[in-house]
């Protein structure tokens, strides 16, 4: 067994408890000696434990610990795993305690590269473990699983197959000049071709987007003129999902976010409600704000309220969110209507007294990104910026070739940019060896997943 | 009778072999069944082709004799893919099969310290694992310290037409019955592959009014690169073009139970880019028609070649599938096309030196190894030569890499991915190809063989004098500017080229796709030979393309020198997948890039050796 590492295993600042966790083979005894309540060195393997940390007789904080014993574990050397309370002070502080009792602590992704070099896990699952760890929702979950499963892999063989099949073509023309048994492949069926290849690796890469929207979750700002009802609405949404609403400190500490599970996709709702309406300044205070937030957000929800005339901020608002992906929420539909709107595109009525507005705009939401229509199996997107720029290295290669053909540089040339596309493809789905993609693969992990 | 280094078999390997051997100065031995038949080509009647034609000049840049012997033995000469890019282009002539072999035993039997001998070859004698010479069917024993086997197609070889097996080798030659099986009993693996070689017919059969003509290049040529052109362009003699049809068809589609590969007579894997005409029709079912090139064997004998028409079947089908084709419905078969099935080794069982593993000091080369032709034949007669010379003398072995050249390529393809069926080169094999190249050959190559003592002094100045020629009209370019004159204007505006803006160097010019030194002749006097213009030409105009390639390369050298020790023990490394272990102790890798190229050795098993190495032979490596 290796030397002793030690990390936080939860992302930090979220959630009531975090995990550290301990690996190697002096695991056991460095959290026993500042453990407060059983000896853990004579414990079963896989069983968890009540007490104390402690640092020189200080209790630091009540927690779970659960040992266990090699090598039926994660890194397959025997772990252990600190279940604290409190927040990034508490966790920190046991974490230097452990350090200081000889712990090292883990560089990036190394108990994943543990258990990928002891033999726990392959090189695709230790990508996709990264990936499984971070989930935050259903949707998340089932697109790590299925980068495991690799449905991806499928797609880009396919795309490469393609790859390979004019390379071959090229090659017979080469390796048999004067056999008419394949067609020559012309600088012009070179461009066709390649076209269509360039096409479906730009799909696989819109397609991350998607995938990336999914991971982080989707942001959608909440703007409107003050008083047109952002804050119910956004309260009526969480009512229903139970979400928490929390403070996000720092320079957007007048925005109010929070995360909404819409049929297992993260949304995080941004509502500019918390800007404070002091008299005179509030509308252009309101106005600077949202178009911070509208420039940010994946989407933006504009509420107008249908019982007021449109005004030139309202004129603001829409002009701003034109080039955005957006709906138009029209609020208090129960009040009489005096707004008079020429749009009707991506347009929602409601109000929040009846959820049926609300209902239709969730749906809506849904149907933009085309989550109704969203299955498991579809969720096959490339994940990680490795993957994203093997792909985007690809479409550059083919993208060379377009601009070399005009340089008329002869096709039997320009191969080389087909056979770079297919070995990064190769890469991606771990079909070639590349000296450094192991460092580099665990360096992209979080500290201690 | 002691001998410093035995080579059996008078092939395209067993010549390069035993005259490297006896140049480098080793009391050497050439045993052959049949004088007569020395580098004798039993099938196609040609030196060179795609990537072949590179491999004929890399043996000739190492002080090889087929460039040679090529150039003074042909009747056709081409540029092959002369329209395609210069990474492609590769010659190939039309060998005097009379001319050919007559010329390389005459410059054998001129070789100092080489004896030629007839006789039979059937066992070795090894000690301890060690050659020590070789025993003749009449059990005569002769000794030797390296022995190298180049024995073709010669190890219990069957011919094939139809049905009838007869037991022998091409050209009516006997076979060796027990040289196989007692490589077998010294631990050999023996593999069993088939080959085969089409219908001869007489010229003067032939309606050649009925075929279209195929000509030669209108420009010269020569394989070597210490030769001037042996012969005259309107001298060169034509090859013509016919085709198959749905007569020709039928008559395969009806008999195909006769033939002997589709009656189930063969046993040995054939090669899958030189198929059979029945081979083609059954795969190949919605092709109206095959090409079939007519080639002159000789200028001495009236024998005519019908290449891309290699068939098993018995011969009175074969006189009614000739008789279909047009042109040669009189046509007179002189010898009916067969199949021949022969033994081979596990190239596998082979060291990058081609030294085998099995027996210290034991060479193959060519067909024995599992490769096809006669050029991947020469390549590897002429590195298991130098080698077995470089063993004697304790040197290391000499290795070339696959950026190298195609020897390079063909060699460690062999010994790290083995192969099931003849292995023949072919230019996509070379991830490197930009940079093996027809006209740098010797740049790549003349200064490993001058280290190695494998070419004359002469031979060596050829190659300097070319290496300063480069860097003159290196310098000629870059220092040159183009005076913008009239006529200067004029030119350009003739060809619709963008005149240059201002006075430009011409290697700046040359740099456009369009300018060439075609064109930048017709404007000034530029007094170097094509041959430098071509390779300095290639260095400007594909630069880009050049830089990539040495960058990949680079990646690929790192991986290289990251050696693996030879006493490796892959049962102590954990966690290797059981596949890649069993991969890794059979072929043992010299070096981890290597052991990435071996199938079935995956990327996690790389990282895992390359791991095991850090941690057990010090970080440095």
């Amino acid at each position: 067994m290796e030397e002793t590492i030690a990390a936080i295993s939860t992302a930090s600042g979220q959630g009531a408890i975090s995990i550290i966790r301990v690996s190697g083979k002096d695991a056991i005894k460095i959290v026993n000696s500042i453990f407060k309540g059983k000896n853990i060195e004579k414990v079963k393997s896989h069983t968890i434990h009540y007490g104390f940390i402690v640092n020189n007789q200080e209790e630091i904080d009540e927690v779970l610990v659960t040992v266990m014993h090699s090598p039926k574990t994660f890194t397959k050397e025997d772990i252990v795993e600190i279940n604290c309370h409190g927040g990034i002070a508490t966790t920190n502080k046991i974490l230097e305690i452990l350090l200081e009792k000889g712990a090292r602590l883990a560089e990036p992704g190394e108990f994943t590269k543990r258990a990928f070099l002891n033999g726990r896990i392959s090189l695709l699952e230790a990508e996709s473990v990264g990936d499984l760890i971070e989930a935050k929702s259903e949707a998340q979950r089932r697109m790590a699983l299925n980068g495991m499963s690799g449905r991806l892999t499928n797609i880009i063989r396919n795309i490469r197959n393609e790859i390979l099949d004019i390379i071959a073509n090229i090659e017979v023309n080469i390796d048999y000049p004067e056999y008419d048994d394949a067609p020559n492949v012309t600088p012009q069926l070179l461009k066709d071709k390649t076209i269509k290849i360039e096409k479906d690796l730009q799909l696989l890469l819109d397609n991350s987007k998607i995938g990336k929207m999914i991971k982080s979750g989707i942001d959608i700002a909440l703007v409107g003129r003050p008083n047109v009802g952002k804050s119910s609405i956004l309260n009526a949404l969480l009512n229903e999902e139970k979400a928490i609403v929390t403070d996000i400190c720092g320079t957007t500490r007048d925005l109010i976010e929070a995360k909404m599970n819409l049929n297992g996709i993260l949304f995080n709702l941004i509502d500019t409600a918390g800007i404070r309406e002091s008299e005179d300044i509030v509308e252009k205070i309101g106005v600077n704000k949202s178009k911070q937030v509208i420039e940010t957000a994946d989407l933006v929800i504009l509420v107008l309220n249908n019982n007021e005339e449109l005004t030139s901020e309202d004129q603001d608002l829409l002009k701003m969110i034109q080039e955005k992906t957006h709906l138009i929420f029209i609020n208090k539909t129960d009040l009489e209507t005096k707004l008079k709107l020429s749009i009707n595109e991506n347009v929602i009525k409601g109000n929040t007294k009846d959820l049926n507005g609300l209902e239709k705009l969730k749906k809506k939401i849904m149907e933009l990104y085309h989550f109704d229509k969203l299955k498991e199996k579809d969720l096959t997107y490339l994940s990680n910026i490795r993957q994203i720029n093997l792909v985007k290295e690809s479409i550059k290669s083919i993208e060379q070739i377009h601009i070399d053909l005009k340089k008329e540089i002869p096709v039997d040339m320009l191969e080389i940019h087909l056979r770079n596309a297919f070995d990064n493809l190769g890469i991606l789905i771990g079909e070639k060896y590349e000296d450094e993609l192991i460092d580099k693969l665990f360096k992209n992990f979080c500290l201690g997943k | 009778m002691k001998y410093d280094c035995i080579v059996v078999g008078g092939g395209h390997a067993g010549c390069e072999a035993a005259h490297i051997s006896a140049f480098l100065g080793k009391k050497t031995l050439l045993i052959t069944m049949n004088k007569k038949n020395i580098a004798d080509m039993p099938c196609n009647p040609s030196i060179g082709g795609t990537a072949k034609g590179v491999i004929v000049r890399d043996i000739d840049a190492l002080g090889g004799l087929m460039g040679k012997v090529a150039d003074e033995s042909h009747f056709q000469m081409k540029m092959l893919n002369s329209k395609k890019g210069p990474a492609v282009q590769s010659l190939r002539c039309q060998a005097d099969k009379t001319t050919y072999p007559k010329n390389m035993l005459k410059r054998l039997e001129n070789t100092t310290n080489l004896t030629i001998q007839e006789g039979l070859v059937e066992n070795l004698i090894a000690e301890e694992n060690k050659i020590k010479g070789i025993v003749l069917a009449n059990n005569e024993k002769i000794k030797c310290d390296a022995l190298i086997l180049t024995t073709g197609t010669y190890l219990k070889s069957n011919i094939l037409r139809g049905a009838v097996s007869t037991e022998g080798g091409p050209h009516g030659e006997g076979r060796s019955n027990h040289l196989s099986d007692n490589l077998k009993r010294l631990g050999f693996t023996i593999q069993r592959l088939k080959t085969g070689t089409p219908p001869r017919i007489k010229a003067d059969s032939i309606d050649f009014s009925k075929c279209s003509i195929e000509e030669g290049d209108k420009k010269y040529y020569t394989f070597s690169h210490d030769d001037k052109p042996k012969y005259k362009i309107e001298e060169q003699q034509k090859c013509y073009l016919i085709y198959t049809n749905q007569e020709t068809h039928q008559i395969i589609l009806n008999n195909l139970e006769k033939s002997s590969m589709y009656g189930g007579y063969v046993t040995g894997i054939g090669p899958r880019y030189c198929p059979s005409i029945e081979d083609k029709i059954v795969r190949f079912k919605d092709k109206e028609r095959h090409q079939l090139f007519l080639e002159p064997e000789s200028m001495f004998y009236d024998e005519w070649y019908i290449q891309g028409f290699s068939t098993s079947m018995p011969e009175d089908v074969q006189e009614k599938m000739v008789h279909s084709l047009s042109g040669l419905e009189n046509a007179i078969i002189t010898k009916y096309a067969y199949a021949i099935e022969y033994d081979a080794i596990d190239p596998l069982q082979l060291k990058p030196s081609l030294e085998t593993k099995v027996i210290e000091n034991l060479f193959t080369a060519g067909q024995i190894n599992g490769t096809s032709g006669y050029e991947e034949a020469a390549g590897q007669g002429l590195i298991a030569g130098i080698n077995a010379v470089r063993k004697l003398n304790n040197q290391e072995p000499f290795i070339l890499k696959r950026n190298e050249s195609y020897i390079g390529v063909l060699i460690d393809d062999l010994v790290t991915k083995g192969t099931k069926e003849p292995y023949r080169m072919l230019t996509s094999r070379a991830e490197y190809r930009l940079l093996l190249r027809h006209d740098n050959a010797d740049l790549r190559l003349r200064g490993y063989a001058h280290e190695l003592g494998t070419i004359t002094d002469e031979m060596y100045q050829n190659y300097l004098n070319r290496v300063q020629k480069i860097e003159e009209l290196n310098n000629f370019l870059d220092t040159t500017k183009l005076e913008l004159t009239n006529d200067v204007k004029a030119k350009f505006q003739e060809q619709n080229f963008n005149l240059p803006l201002n006075k430009m160097s011409l290697k700046e010019l040359l740099k456009r796709p369009e300018i060439t030194f075609e064109f930048l002749d017709t404007l000034l006097n530029i007094p170097f030979e094509e041959d430098i213009k071509e390779v300095v030409s290639i260095a400007i105009k594909y630069d880009g393309y050049i830089k990539k390639t040495n960058k990949e390369i680079e990646k690929m050298l790192k991986l290289e020198e990251k050696q693996i020790p030879k006493d490796i023990n892959y049962q102590k490394i954990k966690n290797l997948a059981s596949e890649a272990r069993v991969k890794l102790e059979q072929i043992r890798p010299i070096s981890i890039g290597q052991a990435a190229r071996i199938s079935g050795v995956n990327p996690s098993d790389i990282s895992i050796l390359a791991i095991y190495l850090k941690k057990e032979y010090g970080k440095n490596d």
